[in-house]
């Protein structure tokens, strides 16, 4: 890429708002990623009856089950968010980045 | 707590205890033989077809980069779910319950943060291996060496791991001798990757998944159906089987922060680090296929640690205590109810209590070409870290044409599947969970934080690199020898001078520290230039300005 490329992208602003909003939403989900889990595994650690709790009186089932199986889908949904707005909003401003990038 | 922390990672981490210790042969098993030669038949014909598309070293590397986000993902899922991890981890949930879903989840929440963090910026700066993304701006010979070490070492450790999971593992289904079966894995992967190369390993890969979450499909609704689709009823059951309610609740596998936290960080990064599952990201087309693969991945994944949860729960019900799966001789010595084959068995035996000897033959012929799928993505890496980071890029500095890289690459295959195969039968007695374990911490230490600080930090400079990557990598290795693992199990010591199995916590942050140091003091004129490059590199990160285009096929 030559430097004078280089700096035209870098001033673009669609350029610094998809860097700006995409790095932003990466680190949010990021660490709500990383709060499920290590909570998940925190609690575990530190006070295992919580998740051994039956469910309801009398029933074999405990909240860590639904607990559990939560934090998979988590992970599923964590990454169908954000494959949505990136295959979406932020590939549509790469595109025009793109296309600016060789017309001009 | 630390020797039961162990021993689960042991028994889970890819199948360590049964597989690893001595086992029985068992009789011929037809059904299985029959199926495993469809199977082998079906994927040497793929891999014909796949030689005849496989004409220059882009094809070889990465299937000329036309496999869509859909077959990547499946393709992922499928190195992910070895056949120890199925029979592993059903197995620990088979014997503490609640503890093999935790254990699982440590797997799977990596794959968020892959996407989040490195998935796209791969794919857009990367050509044919990670490598060519840690030297994007530095200097090539020294990182490339040290990338190519590190890809090759990761690759080997976990070969042997898989390797002696195999040969054990055929001995017990088919009833083939350990040495016999470690051969026909080993030439059976040389065939899949010298002649197919990335094409044939990614669909044998497809199959596999397939296979494998259809059969685990299978199984676990075979199970609710018994109970109505009722989990109550199905936990209930267990329990009154095994007369405890421990199986509900947390047990003993995460019981200090330290080592939960060390666990998450070398399942995490370790993962973000792994030659062969990085490798698969230059195989789409384009960063929006690259994500939409590991979107596929993650569900495909999370589902299966779902279902073999409910197969761990279903051998309780259905095997556990059921004198047919009984191992009699074994029991007049310790006794309790061990199960024939050990624990490892116990998603095996399961499949022959809900679907007869047909499935039984069904789900052992998947699990041997779980393990040849996954064996053959790994010698896949391993080969293209020599022949494209060492041949092409440090020997001939980038001049190699890419014919000569491809036949050094094939020339590689077939060394690494000798070398699995020697060190395969050399390895028979270790401790196959050491490896895997050695594995993920290198490349959480020494692999992850180069190729994470190479895209995300401009003052990288190659000494920086260099410097931490190499720490990174040592404090690792020798972490472990010092830890419980070597020091206690292996060496034989009263008490490990370090004290937690997995070193991660304390190598990766001490390769962080350490590149970030060596990084800020390099002051030569060489760091400075590599300062400057980086916004280029940035830009084609964030865009993929600049990104290799795609073949369709």
């Amino acid at each position: 890429m030559k430097q004078e490329m280089v700096d035209r992208i870098k001033n673009d602003p669609d350029f610094i708002h998809l860097v700006k909003t995409r790095s932003k939403f990466a680190w949010t989900l990021t660490i709500v990623m990383l709060v499920i889990y290590f909570g998940f595994v925190l609690t575990i650690a530190f006070d295992p009856s919580i998740l051994g709790t039956p469910l309801s009186a009398g029933s074999v089932t405990t909240v860590g089950i639904p607990v559990g199986v939560a934090v998979i889908v988590s992970a599923f949904i964590l990454t169908g968010i954000y494959v949505r707005r990136a295959n979406g909003e932020f590939d549509e401003l790469t595109a025009r980045i793109k296309s600016k990038a060789k017309g001009e | 707590m630390k020797a039961l922390f162990l021993a689960l990672f042991s028994v889970a981490a890819f199948a360590g205890e049964a597989l690893s210790g001595a086992v029985e042969k068992q009789p011929l098993n037809m059904s299985a033989i029959i199926m495993f030669l469809i199977f082998v038949g079906a994927t040497l014909g793929i891999t014909y077809w796949a030689a005849k598309r496989t004409k220059t070293a882009k094809d070889f590397y990465t299937a000329g980069g036309g496999i869509t986000g859909f077959q990547n993902g499946m393709a992922i899922a499928g190195d992910y779910m070895s056949a120890a991890s199925f029979l592993g981890i059903s197995a620990l949930v088979y014997a503490k319950g609640y503890d093999g879903l935790i254990y699982s989840i440590g797997f799977l929440v990596g794959w968020p943060i892959i996407l989040f963090m490195v998935a796209e910026q791969l794919r857009n700066l990367g050509k044919y291996t990670f490598a060519d993304v840690a030297s994007y701006r530095l200097r090539q010979t020294p990182i490339r060496t040290l990338a190519a070490f590190g890809s090759i070492l990761t690759v080997i450790l976990y070969l042997i791991a898989q390797m002696v999971g195999a040969g054990k593992l055929i001995q017990l289904l088919f009833g083939l001798d350990y040495e016999i079966a470690v051969v026909l894995v080993g030439v059976l992967m040389i065939l899949y990757v010298t002649f197919g190369g990335m094409l044939a390993t990614t669909w044998v890969q497809i199959i596999k998944a397939f296979l494998l979450l259809s059969g685990a499909t299978f199984m676990a609704i075979a199970v609710m159906a018994h109970y109505n689709f009722n989990f109550e009823t199905l936990f209930a059951t267990a329990v009154q089987m095994k007369e405890t309610t421990s199986i509900m609740a947390p047990g003993k596998l995460v019981s200090d922060p330290i080592s939960a936290i060390s666990l998450g960080i070398a399942l995490m990064f370790g993962t973000a680090g792994l030659p062969h599952i990085l490798m698969r990201f230059f195989t789409v087309s384009d960063a929006k296929e690259a994500r939409k693969s590991v979107f596929y991945a993650t569900g495909f994944i999370g589902y299966f640690y779902i279902l073999t949860f409910i197969i761990g729960f279903g051998a309780i019900v259905m095997v556990y205590q059921n004198p047919q799966y009984l191992d009699l001789a074994k029991q007049a010595i310790d006794g309790g109810s061990p199960i024939l084959g050990g624990d490892n068995m116990a998603a095996i035996h399961l499949s022959h209590a809900v679907g007869g000897d047909f499935f039984l033959g069904f789900i052992s012929a998947v699990a041997f070409a779980t393990i040849l799928a996954v064996v053959s993505g790994l010698t896949l890496a391993g080969a293209s870290a020599i022949s494209h980071d060492l041949y092409a890029s440090v020997i001939r500095k980038g001049k190699a044409d890419g014919l000569m890289e491809m036949k050094v690459s094939k020339i590689s295959t077939v060394i690494l599947g000798i070398v699995a195969i020697y060190l395969g039968i050399a390895f028979e007695e270790q401790n196959i969970a050491l490896m895997v374990g050695l594995a993920f911490a290198i490349a959480a230490s020494a692999n992850f934080p180069i190729l994470f600080l190479s895209m995300y930090w401009s003052k990288l400079t190659t000494r920086g690199a260099l410097f931490g990557g190499s720490i990174g990598l040592l404090t690792a290795a020798v972490l472990v020898v010092l830890g419980p693992t070597v020091w206690v199990d292996f060496l034989k010591h009263e008490e490990a001078i370090f004290p937690y199995k997995y070193p991660a916590l304390f190598s990766v942050t001490a390769a962080f520290v350490s590149i970030w140091f060596f990084s800020i003091t390099d002051r030569s004129e060489n760091s400075r230039k590599e300062e400057e490059a980086y916004e280029a590199q940035y830009i084609r990160s964030q865009t993929g300005i600049g990104a290799e285009g795609a073949v369709e096929h």
